[in-house]
């Protein structure tokens, strides 16, 4: 009985994905009048997707803004992960605190200050404004530190004692032995970026430069009510996450059950 | 001279030049990306904001304008309501499907994805294939609906229903994501435990109540703390909005965040946007503290 119901409960919450893959194949007199199967199933909404507006562009815009974040946030975090957890200097755990303590800042809160900072800066309408001012999270720091200090100091000793400087000891041991959670934070760091939309909406107005979520958003405003052509764009934009997700689903599964460790 | 230089730089020396040198990258950008922003964000406040970037000291004019101002209250009361029905909408939802999955049934490892199915997705897209699916009269909710006799409704439209569709909304996109976190919370539970219980005949409830809660609190902990703040400022509580509603109608969906970010770049009341922002922290920083004292400091010790 438990069995049905899991089952049921499962599809039923999974239906709204299959109904936007359903409507982006339909042609627009039949949205709201067939079912979950398209009667004339027609791949005319994703040409025009993809013909009408510049989308593949949006596509590697959002490519390599979310990938360029991820592997400088990777790097920049396993090295003060390491160093937070393996090497002894004053005022370590001060320091670690005052990061940990910005946790509870999130974009939303600082969306204001920061736009007034960046536009300052000069870094409006550009891609190091989209991808240098979200790098920086606790986050990452934190778990990386959590990582580091588990694995065996003897390894660090031994490299020391034969003369490697820090860096050759993070670079040819402590990285490739946190390939795990390396690859774990990358994939969730990767999704979150590429689903990103507060900050490139506030960031960005030049339309050269748009990253997805705020191209079918503003999609949304120019074709108000064609449904099939929002539905044909959304299915394009979820396709990399839900493909992320099938392969990498245990990564993922596996950053979101370490944060919890706290 | 070869000599004092050697002594000066001891292996400790080294090793805070190194530990400054790693750490340096990320305490830089962590500094001007957000705590700079923070401190602004409090003293952002006292100053009104022209539209070319003029600063005016105002001292507690903005605040005063909050105080009188009805849309900012209205929205602290829709960000209320939305708190106090999100928080344990996610703690039972992800609760009960943690619970559900853990389950040896044929294809579990299937429905667990379809659970956190929805999370992975993006929520301009979940804000978007739900916005058509509540269309009035001929949405796919809609339909459904009058399918088994029951009426249709305007389930964005009406300002009465709208908060519900998206708090219904929104438990649908982070369900998946609790459930993780309670998943993990539940496998550390020793097996041990629930087997002496069945051995002495404890019944299910009881199995429940007095091994799983108290051996939960941790994680209930967590799931508490992590809801309730992202239910004030997380980022569903910015994007869903803005592309479901753009919090109406009548402002019915109108949650602070979206309030704040409406009153900045739509209307370029910076000041007074930043002046709601450090009442929006305050808050924050008051209800962890609350949270962490009935916890005693989130520290659990189990038996």
């Amino acid at each position: 009985m438990l069995i049905f119901a899991t089952a049921t409960f499962a599809i039923v919450t999974a239906s709204p994905l299959v109904w936007m893959v359903s409507a982006s194949l339909k042609e627009p007199g039949e949205i709201f009048n067939s079912g979950l199967i398209p009667q004339h199933p027609t791949i005319d909404n994703f040409r025009y997707v993809f013909t009408q507006l510049p989308f593949v562009r949006y596509m590697m815009n959002t490519f390599f803004v979310a990938g360029t974040i991820t592997v400088v946030a990777l790097l920049f975090h396993s090295m003060a992960g390491f160093a937070f957890a393996r090497l002894q200097f004053p005022g370590r755990e001060t320091i670690f605190l005052t990061i940990f303590s910005t946790f509870l800042v999130s974009l939303q809160v600082i969306i204001v200050p920061l736009f007034i900072l960046v536009q300052k800066m000069g870094m409006v309408n550009t891609y190091a404004g989209l991808i240098l001012p979200v790098t920086f999270n606790a986050f990452g720091i934190f778990l990386l530190r959590q990582f580091y200090l588990g694995i065996p100091i003897d390894l660090q000793e031994a490299a020391i004692i034969d003369g490697a400087s820090y860096w050759a000891v993070y670079w040819n041991i402590m990285l490739p032995l946190s390939r795990p959670i390396l690859s774990a934070l990358a994939v969730f760091f990767f999704l979150v970026n590429w689903n990103a939309f507060l900050w490139p909406l506030t960031i960005t107005n030049d339309q050269n430069l748009w990253l997805v979520q705020l191209a079918i958003a503003s999609f949304q405003g120019q074709y108000s009510a064609a449904w099939n052509y929002i539905m044909a764009a959304s299915v394009v934009v979820a396709v990399p996450t839900l493909v992320l997700f099938f392969v990498f689903q245990r990564q993922l599964v596996e950053s979101i059950k370490t944060s919890g460790i706290k | 001279m070869q000599q004092a230089g050697r002594v000066f730089w001891t292996r400790s020396r080294k090793e805070t030049l190194a530990a400054w040198l790693f750490i340096f990258p990320d305490c830089i950008g962590l500094l001007v990306f957000v705590a700079i922003p923070m401190v602004l964000a409090l003293s952002l406040g006292f100053f009104s904001v022209d539209g070319f970037g003029g600063y005016r000291f105002v001292g507690l004019a903005n605040y005063n304008r909050m105080l009188r101002d009805p849309l900012f209250m209205k929205s602290l009361g829709v960000t209320v309501v939305y708190v106090l029905c999100l928080v344990p909408g996610l703690y039972i939802s992800g609760l009960g499907l943690g619970l559900l999955v853990r389950q040896r049934i044929p294809l579990i490892g299937l429905w667990r994805s379809l659970f956190f199915m929805p999370y992975v997705v993006s929520l301009v897209v979940v804000a978007l294939i739900w916005k058509v699916m509540l269309i009035d009269k001929v949405g796919f909710i809609n339909r459904i609906l009058e399918l088994i006799g029951l009426r249709g409704r305007s389930w964005l439209g009406d300002p009465n229903l709208s908060l519900g569709a998206v708090l219904v909304v929104t438990i649908w996109f982070l369900m998946g994501y609790y459930m993780i976190i309670f998943l993990s919370g539940l496998q550390d539970i020793p097996r041990e435990y629930y087997e002496a219980a069945r051995i002495d005949g404890a019944s299910s409830w009881k199995m429940f109540t007095q091994i799983t809660l108290p051996l939960l609190r941790p994680t209930s902990f967590f799931v508490v703390l992590v809801s309730t703040v992202s239910a004030v400022s997380g980022s569903q509580a910015f994007d869903l909005i803005y592309v479901m509603t753009n919090g109406g109608p009548a402002n019915s969906t109108s949650l602070v965040i979206f309030y704040i970010y409406q009153q900045a770049f739509k209307f370029n009341s910076y000041g007074y946007a930043a002046a709601m922002a450090s009442v929006v922290v305050v808050v924050l920083l008051g209800m962890s503290v609350v949270l962490f004292a009935l916890t005693r400091g989130g520290r659990f010790h189990l038996q």
